[in-house]
C-alpha cells in the first residue's frame, strides 16, 4: 500500500510541486499541525509577519514583483478576517494570491466555536474563488486547482480553508501532474478578422491614442517588449494607468505620462480628442474616465482584455478582443507587418499633426511645481529619489495618497514588475508590507517604499518583520503631517474645513526606526536632501527615512469634479481662475 | 435630494429596463446558491424570482433559474459575471417576451370558506391548470401553474372567496419544439 501522508504533509507536498519556496504567515491554533510540518519541507521559506493584513500584502509584493502567485497561511477567525483587506486589494488589482487559512476542526463549524468565522462565506466576494475542504482526500485536488484558478486568465486571489482534523487526517498523495498552459486557447476568444479589424483601424486613424494599463504587465515580461515593438511601428501615443507603469518606458518621448484624475494634461486631452482608443488590458475604472457621458466622445474604442466581464461594463466599446495581452499584441504586430509593411512610414504623416497638438499640450508641463529653497516640496524629493536610484533597477511600492499620486507622476519606470501600488483598493498601509514582499522576491535590489506618514503608520508593525529576516527596505516616507489627499480634498470642496486630517501626535519616525531596530535618516532641507537620500542607498540595513515636506502642497494636475478630461484643473497658477463651485463638489 | 460630497462619477444615462430570464448550470455544491446570490447582491442586481433544483444527480448538477430586470449592458454583465464563476458550467439568457422559451410558476393557494365560494375560487382558477390537492368541508388547497403576472391576478382575485395563504415558486424555462438550450 502506498505511503499515508497528514493533511498538513499534503499541503506542503502540493506547495512543494506547484515550486512555492516562500509563504508569508502567522501562526495560530488552528493551523499549528501544518507550522509542525513546516520544518520538513526545506525548500519553501516562511516569513513570520506582525499582522495578518502584512502577509496579504507581503504576497502581493512578492507576486506583482516576482510574476509567480504569493502565498500566505494564515489562521482561523481573526487571522482569516485579517487577511480580508490584502484578498481584497489583490482582487481589486488582479494579484495572484493562494491564501491558506486554518479552519477549527469539521464537528465545531458552525457552533460559535473559539476562532471561528464563516471564512469561506467572508472571502466570497474578495476571492475568484474559495474552499472549504471537508475530505482529506480532496486536499491535494483543491490546493492545485487552487493554484490554476489564481494564475489564469484574469489572475487574483483564491482561499483554501483547511480545518484543523483535516490537517491531522491520512491519505495517499499522487505527485502533480502539470496541465499543459492553461491561458492558450480557453482565454484567447478572438479571431483574425478581429485583428485585421484593429489594424484597418489603425491605418484609417489620424488621431490614435494607446491606454494601457495593469493586464499588460499581468500578461508577463514578453508582453511589454511586444508593446514596445508595436509602439516603435506605429509612432502613435502612449498612455498608462496607475498599475500599467513600466509597462512602456517613462522617459520615451511616446509616452505621455499617466492618465487620469491625477494624470498628465497631454495624456487626458489626447484621451478626450482621440479619433482612436485602443485599450490593452486596461479596464475604463473611474478614476481614469470621469464624466463617463462625456468620456473621448468622438473616438472609435478597441478593448483588448483577458477577462470577458471587463468588456462594455463601463464604457460601450465597438471593437472587443478577448485573449491574452501578449497574444493580441503578438498577432498584431505580425498582422502588420505582413499587410502594411510600410505603416510607420505611411503613418506618420497622418499622425503628425495629432503630434503637433499634443506637444502643445505638453509644453503645458502639467506636473510642474513652484519649487522652494526653504522647504522640501514632495514632489522635489520624488524626483531627487528618482535621479539618484534611476541607475539602480529599483523596486517602488506605494501607500496611498497625495504621495502616492507624485511618485506616479515623477518616478519614470522603464521596466514592468519594479511598480508595486494599490490602485483598486486604495489601500493605506500597502507600501510597507509590499516591500517587505518585493525585497524577499528580489534579495539584492533596492526597494523602496514612497510612503505618507499617515498611511505608513498603519502597518509600521512590520518593520519588526523586515529586521528579523534582515531584509534592507527603505521607508521613504513624505511627510507632511495630514492626511495630505483628505486634506487637499477639503481645501478645494468643503471649505478648509479639515475635518480630522491632521495627525498631531506623530512619532519620532527616527526613534521608531531605532526602537525596531533599523535605522532612522531625517531630512528638513532641501539642500540636504540628496546627501541624506545617499546615505539611505548606502545603508544595507532597513531604514526609515523621515523627509519633511511642505504640509501645503496639492496634488495636481487633477481632473476636478465630474468634469470631462479636456477640462483639467492645472497647479497653483491656474488655481485662481477655475475654482471649483457648486455642482462640481459633489462629483469628486 | 441632499447633494453628496463624495462620489466623482455622476450617474450616466439610464437606458431601458428589460426583465430576463437567466438559466445557470451549475456544480451543486455547499456555497454555489450563495456565491451566485451574493454576485447579485454585491453588484446591485436585481433578482425578481429563483429556482433552483439539481437536475443531473450523476453529474452534480444544479439549474438555477433567475428572473431579474436591466439594462441591455447589466444583463450582459450578469451572464458574463456568471460565467466567470468557477462552479458554473453555462449560462443561457432570454428575455421574457421570447416566443420559443416557455415559462412557468408554480402556485399553492388555500381557500376557506363555505362551498359556494369554494367553488367560484375554482371556477377561477380554472384556465390554470387547476389541481386540487387537498379538500375538506371548510377549505380547498389548489395549485395552478401559469406565468407570475396570472398568479399575481389570482392571488388578489382570489380574496374575495376566502384565499387565506399562498405559496408560489420562482419561474422555471423550457425552450419550445426540439432544441434545448445552449
Amino acid at each position: 500500500m502506498s505511503k499515508l501522508y497528514s493533511g498538513a504533509e499534503i499541503l506542503f507536498k502540493c506547495l512543494e510541486d506547484q515550486n512555492v519556496n516562500v509563504i508569508f504567515g502567522y501562526p495560530g491554533g488552528a493551523v499549528l499541525p501544518i507550522y509542525d510540518e513546516l520544518k520538513n519541507y526545506k525548500s519553501i521559506k516562511h516569513y513570520l509577519v506582525r499582522h495578518e493584513q502584512g502577509a496579504g500584502h507581503a504576497a502581493e509584493g512578492y507576486a506583482r514583483s516576482s510574476g509567480k502567485p504569493g502565498v500566505l497561511l494564515v489562521t482561523s477567525g481573526p487571522g482569516a478576517t485579517n487577511a480580508v483587506t490584502a484578498l481584497t486589494d489583490a482582487y481589486m488589482d488582479s494579484v495572484p494570491l493562494v491564501c491558506i487559512s486554518g479552519q477549527v476542526p469539521t464537528h465545531l463549524i458552525g457552533t460559535d466555536a473559539f476562532q471561528e468565522c464563516d471564512t469561506t462565506g467572508i472571502t466570497r466576494p474578495c476571492t475568484k474563488h474559495n474552499w472549504l475542504v471537508k475530505d482529506v482526500k480532496d486536499l491535494a485536488k483543491i490546493i492545485h486547482k487552487a493554484f490554476e484558478v489564481a494564475t489564469t486568465g484574469r489572475p487574483g486571489p483564491v482561499l483554501v480553508d483547511i480545518p484543523k482534523d483535516i490537517q491531522f487526517q491520512k491519505t495517499v498523495y499522487a505527485k502533480h501532474k502539470k496541465k499543459k498552459k492553461l491561458n492558450g486557447k480557453t482565454f484567447n476568444q478572438y479571431t483574425k478578422s478581429d485583428i485585421d479589424k484593429l489594424v484597418k483601424l489603425m491605418n484609417d486613424s489620424s488621431k490614435p491614442i494607446f491606454y494601457t494599463g495593469g493586464g499588460v504587465i499581468n500578461s508577463g515580461p514578453k508582453a511589454s517588449e511586444l508593446l514596445r515593438e508595436l509602439l516603435e511601428m506605429t509612432g502613435f501615443p502612449i498612455t498608462s494607468t496607475l498599475q500599467g507603469l513600466g509597462a512602456y518606458p517613462g522617459d520615451d518621448s511616446q509616452f505621455l505620462g499617466m492618465l487620469g484624475m491625477h494624470g498628465s494634461y497631454e495624456a487626458n486631452n489626447a484621451m478626450h480628442d482621440c479619433d482612436l482608443m485602443i485599450n490593452i488590458g486596461a479596464r475604463f475604472d473611474d478614476r481614469i474616465t470621469g464624466k463617463i457621458d462625456e468620456f473621448s466622445p468622438n473616438s472609435k474604442k478597441i478593448h483588448i482584455d483577458i477577462d470577458p466581464s471587463s468588456i462594455n461594463k463601463n464604457v460601450k466599446v465597438d471593437l472587443p478582443i478577448v485573449g491574452d495581452v501578449s497574444k493580441v499584441i503578438a498577432s498584431t504586430i505580425k498582422t502588420i507587418k505582413k499587410n502594411k509593411p510600410n505603416f510607420a512610414k505611411s503613418n506618420k504623416q497622418k499622425i503628425s499633426k495629432w503630434w503637433e497638438k499634443i506637444q502643445k499640450w505638453r509644453s503645458v508641463k502639467s506636473f510642474d511645481f513652484i519649487n522652494s529653497t526653504d522647504s522640501i516640496k514632495p514632489q522635489y524629493a520624488v524626483q531627487r529619489l528618482y535621479e539618484l536610484t534611476k541607475n539602480k533597477d529599483t523596486y517602488i511600492t506605494t501607500e496611498v495618497g497625495q504621495h502616492q499620486m507624485w511618485a506616479a507622476q515623477h518616478y519614470k519606470f522603464d521596466k514592468p514588475n519594479r511598480w508595486m501600488t494599490s490602485g483598486g483598493l486604495g489601500t493605506m498601509g500597502y507600501g510597507l508590507p509590499a516591500a517587505v514582499g518585493v525585497q524577499v522576491a528580489n534579495p539584492n535590489k533596492l526597494v523602496i517604499d514612497i510612503a505618507g506618514e499617515a498611511s505608513v503608520l498603519m502597518t509600521m508593525q512590520e518593520m519588526s518583520t523586515a529586521v528579523q529576516y534582515s531584509l534592507p527596505i527603505k521607508i521613504f516616507i513624505l511627510n507632511n503631517q495630514y492626511m495630505g489627499m483628505v486634506r487637499q480634498w477639503q481645501e478645494l470642496l468643503h471649505e478648509k474645513n479639515y475635518s480630522e486630517s491632521y495627525t498631531a501626535a506623530l512619532p519620532d519616525f527616527v526613534k521608531l526606526a531605532e526602537a525596531y531596530g533599523c535605522v532612522g535618516i531625517k531630512a528638513t532641507k532641501p539642500d540636504e536632501l540628496d546627501d541624506k537620500i545617499i546615505e539611505m542607498i548606502n545603508t544595507d540595513r532597513p531604514v526609515i527615512f523621515d523627509c519633511l515636506v511642505d504640509k501645503e502642497e496639492n496634488c495636481f494636475p487633477m481632473i476636478p469634479s465630474g468634469k470631462p478630461h479636456n477640462q483639467m484643473l492645472l497647479g497653483p497658477k491656474d488655481q485662481k481662475e477655475n475654482k471649483i463651485t457648486g455642482k462640481g463638489k459633489t462629483l469628486v | 435630494m441632499a447633494k453628496s460630497k463624495s462620489a466623482y462619477s455622476i450617474p450616466g444615462k439610464q437606458g431601458r429596463f428589460d426583465t430576463h430570464i437567466i438559466v445557470v448550470w451549475v456544480d451543486n455544491e455547499a456555497g454555489v446558491l450563495a456565491r451566485v446570490a451574493g454576485l447579485f447582491s454585491g453588484r446591485g442586481y436585481n433578482i425578481e424570482s429563483l429556482a433552483v433544483a439539481e437536475v443531473d444527480s450523476k453529474l452534480n448538477i444544479s439549474r438555477i433559474t433567475i428572473v431579474t430586470t436591466g439594462t441591455p449592458q447589466v444583463i450582459d454583465q450578469i451572464k458574463l459575471q456568471l460565467k466567470k464563476l468557477v462552479p458554473v458550467h453555462k449560462v443561457a439568457d432570454f428575455k421574457r417576451e421570447d416566443k420559443k422559451v416557455i415559462f412557468k410558476e408554480m402556485a399553492l393557494m388555500k381557500v376557506v370558506g363555505n362551498n359556494q365560494k369554494r367553488e367560484k375560487a375554482l371556477n377561477a382558477c380554472k384556465k390554470y391548470n387547476a389541481i386540487i390537492l387537498d379538500k375538506t368541508n371548510k377549505s380547498v388547497v389548489i395549485q395552478i401553474t401559469a406565468l407570475r403576472r396570472d398568479i399575481d391576478l389570482m392571488t388578489k382575485n382570489l380574496k374575495k372567496f376566502g384565499l387565506v395563504s399562498v405559496s408560489r415558486t420562482g419561474a422555471v424555462a423550457m425552450t419550445r419544439g426540439s432544441e434545448i438550450f445552449k
